[in-house]
């Protein structure tokens, strides 16, 4: 099936890749001995590399055109994603849900702290996502300084405990209060805006609050940062390091499974079906009686009460902060859990986090890598499902007569 | 005659250019009227000044619910309070929220009669969850009386052309309106299409006892609908009447086709 069409269209791309690769792969200039290496083994390699990928790619951009053919033709029986179909069979739900929350709860006790404190920041990127997930996911404002919040959230611990003593149970609350409370700053300049030029101002507030904790030394101890923050301690006992981490690792999954519960119930109430009105269409959205202004604030300060949380955690986990920890970098790989995982769709939220923290922990062989397989994984991720990992699903509804209204 | 609508000397500025000079309209209680008008009139500026996207340069609008009360002005309101008065509108370019349910759609209408906050959402408690539930049941009963329910669960964006069209009413009907604004609501609608439409707006007008105000090109459509008609070009007003009065004016028919010349 493989026509001299698509033989020639492979031969130009495996052309032109080595030629694009020539400078890189094949031309090595030894400095010293004042030779040049022709590596030509190089090329041939990348050339017959290529030539073969291409064939891949194609056919999997032909399924893919097949498919929305097929869907756009009402042909949807097959078209529902596996995701989907297992979250839809309750019988494969519940049992995986078990199996997974069990899985959670010894984990711990069955891996090395090493690996317990590598789940601990991927639940930290969880709760973050989900967390951006009501801004950019479901209210659709795209917020590239979300950062601000976690560093809010994490200097607040690390602050209060250094001047006043104050205990991490004491600060969780006040973390979220304040990272609700700086959402709302940055919402109110913010309210008019919207698509790029959001994007810019929420971009610039990141920055400004890493370059406040940078430069404002009396306050904040710039770049050195502060130093021996406390683990969160139970019940007044301290524990050691070991057992620490591990109290941490609970913490977190429990805040985690807060979010997801808060997060679930919003976005199918009023406010969360507001926000994603006001996604939709903004000028509809008035008309039809939301406060734009009112909804855009409470997607603003949710959103950041996730961040302020998680940053009293990851305070308390490093036990040490300092303005290197909430560069933009952060605010990026946040934005692509949420999009890489399904712009709105909870569990499409937490896979995409799992992906991206977890990944990059367990290939450290190919750290030199990372970016481009990084980089890589987005652009096939969005040419081949734009809708995220897990896309979200809408709820709906089952009637049976006039006003029978039954959930499914 | 009870008037729920009373709009006198409205006018529009933007810069220079004067979209609407001293328009005066109203609409009576249980009354269709139609707003006509050649393309670039100013009959969807009009709408958008009295819904409140933009906020008029002069002169008042009065609304009065049941056409019994003091007419109040809402001049200078924000679009939505504008809709929690009672006053619900559709787009002439359809803008309904295209990745959400038919049903979600008709749900974001009875928004802003509904009170529930973070915390109601988050605990659903009791009277949220009544409320939630009564949104549902009552989103639905519209959606029965436009003749959309078979599609209750589909995204609005798949629906066909003229069912979105009667979508967007049916959401602005949500919104419990005393007095319905729809911008052309018969574009694009073929002419069977147009008729079940004739029959919609009678129907919602008969039963719900809602006033309605339309924009439309479709002649045959408003003369058969409307109980009385205002004209306007180049923002001004040029006539008012009875469809019967309107079809002899020779100021609309100047408008409309223009001057006879001696050439």
């Amino acid at each position: 099936m493989i026509t001299f069409d698509q033989i020639k269209k492979a031969v130009v791309v495996s052309v032109w890749f080595m030629f694009l690769t020539f400078p890189i792969m094949v031309i090595r200039v030894n400095p010293v001995e004042h030779i040049v290496e022709w590596r030509w083994k190089n090329m041939l390699l990348i050339g017959v590399g290529s030539f073969l990928l291409s064939f891949v790619w194609h056919y999997f951009i032909r399924r893919k055109e097949l498919g929305t053919r097929k869907a756009e033709a009402g042909e949807e029986g097959e078209a529902i994603p596996l995701a989907q179909r297992i979250l839809k069979n309750k019988a494969i739900y519940r049992p995986t849900l078990v199996a997974l929350g069990i899985f959670a709860l010894i984990f711990p006790f069955i891996f090395s702290l090493y690996q317990t404190n590598i789940l601990i920041s991927a639940l930290i990127y969880i709760m973050l996502g989900l967390g951006l997930n009501i801004v950019v996911g479901l209210a659709g404002l795209l917020d590239l300084g979300y950062v601000a919040f976690y560093a809010v959230g994490a200097y607040a611990y690390a602050l209060l405990n250094y001047h006043f003593g104050l205990s991490f149970w004491m600060i969780l609350p006040i973390g979220a209060c304040l990272g609700a409370i700086f959402g709302i700053l940055l919402g109110f300049p913010v309210l008019r805006l919207r698509g790029d030029y959001l994007a810019i101002v929420t971009l610039g507030f990141g920055e400004i609050i890493r370059i406040i904790l940078e430069n404002w030394n009396e306050f904040s101890f710039g770049p050195s940062g502060i130093a021996n923050i406390p683990r969160p301690s139970l019940f007044g006992i301290d524990l050691s390091v070991h057992d620490a981490t591990i109290y941490i690792y609970y913490i977190m999954i429990g805040l985690c499974l807060l979010t997801i519960f808060v997060v679930n119930r919003l976005q199918d109430s009023r406010i969360g079906r507001a926000w994603i009105a006001l996604r939709e269409d903004e000028i509809a959205c008035q008309a039809m009686g939301i406060d734009k202004a009112k909804t855009k604030l409470t997607a603003f300060a949710l959103g950041a009460t996730w961040a302020g949380m998680s940053g009293v955690v990851f305070a308390a986990k490093t036990t040490f902060v300092n303005p290197a920890s909430f560069t933009i970098w952060e605010s990026i790989i946040i934005l692509c859990i949420v999009v890489l995982g399904g712009m709105g769709s909870i569990i499409g939220v937490i896979a995409g986090a799992l992906v991206l923290i977890l990944m990059p922990e367990y290939l450290r062989a190919f750290s030199e890598f990372r970016m481009l397989a990084f980089g890589v994984l987005l652009v096939v991720m969005m040419v081949f499902r734009p809708g995220g990992l897990i896309p979200n699903v809408r709820r709906t509804y089952k009637f049976e007569g006039v006003a029978n209204a039954e959930e499914s | 005659m009870e008037q729920v609508l009373k709009v006198q000397d409205l006018s529009m500025n933007f810069g220079g250019l004067r979209a609407l000079d001293a328009v005066d309209l109203d609409v009576g209680k249980n009354e269709i009227v139609a707003l006509i008008g050649p393309n670039g009139a100013g009959k969807t500026t009009f709408f958008n000044c009295i819904t409140g996207i933009y906020p008029p340069t002069e002169g008042d609008i009065l609304i009065s619910v049941r056409g019994k009360e003091k007419p109040k002005r809402i001049n200078g309101l924000k679009p939505n309070k504008v809709t929690e008065k009672g006053l619900a509108r559709t787009f002439q370019n359809i803008r309904l929220f295209p990745n959400m349910t038919v049903l979600e759609n008709v749900m974001i209408g009875r928004h802003c009669r509904m009170r529930a906050g973070v915390l109601g959402a988050v605990l659903r408690g009791g009277s949220t969850m009544k409320e939630e539930k009564a949104a549902v049941t009552e989103s639905y009963a519209i959606l029965e009386k436009i003749g959309l329910d078979p599609f209750v669960n589909e995204f609005a964006k798949n629906l066909p052309y003229g069912a979105q069209r009667r979508l967007e009413i049916a959401r602005a009907m949500a919104t419990e309106p005393f007095l319905l604004l729809l911008d052309e609501p018969a574009a694009g609608m073929n002419p069977n299409e147009t008729q079940e439409l004739d029959e919609l707006i009678k129907r919602i007008r008969d039963e719900e006892g809602i006033s309605i105000l339309l924009i439309e090109h479709d002649m045959k459509l408003v003369m058969s609908l409307s109980d009385r008609i205002f004209v306007v070009d180049y923002g001004r007003k040029i006539a008012q009447g009875t469809p019967e009065e309107i079809r002899n004016n020779p100021a609309v028919i100047k408008a409309y086709l223009g001057e006879e010349t001696d050439a």
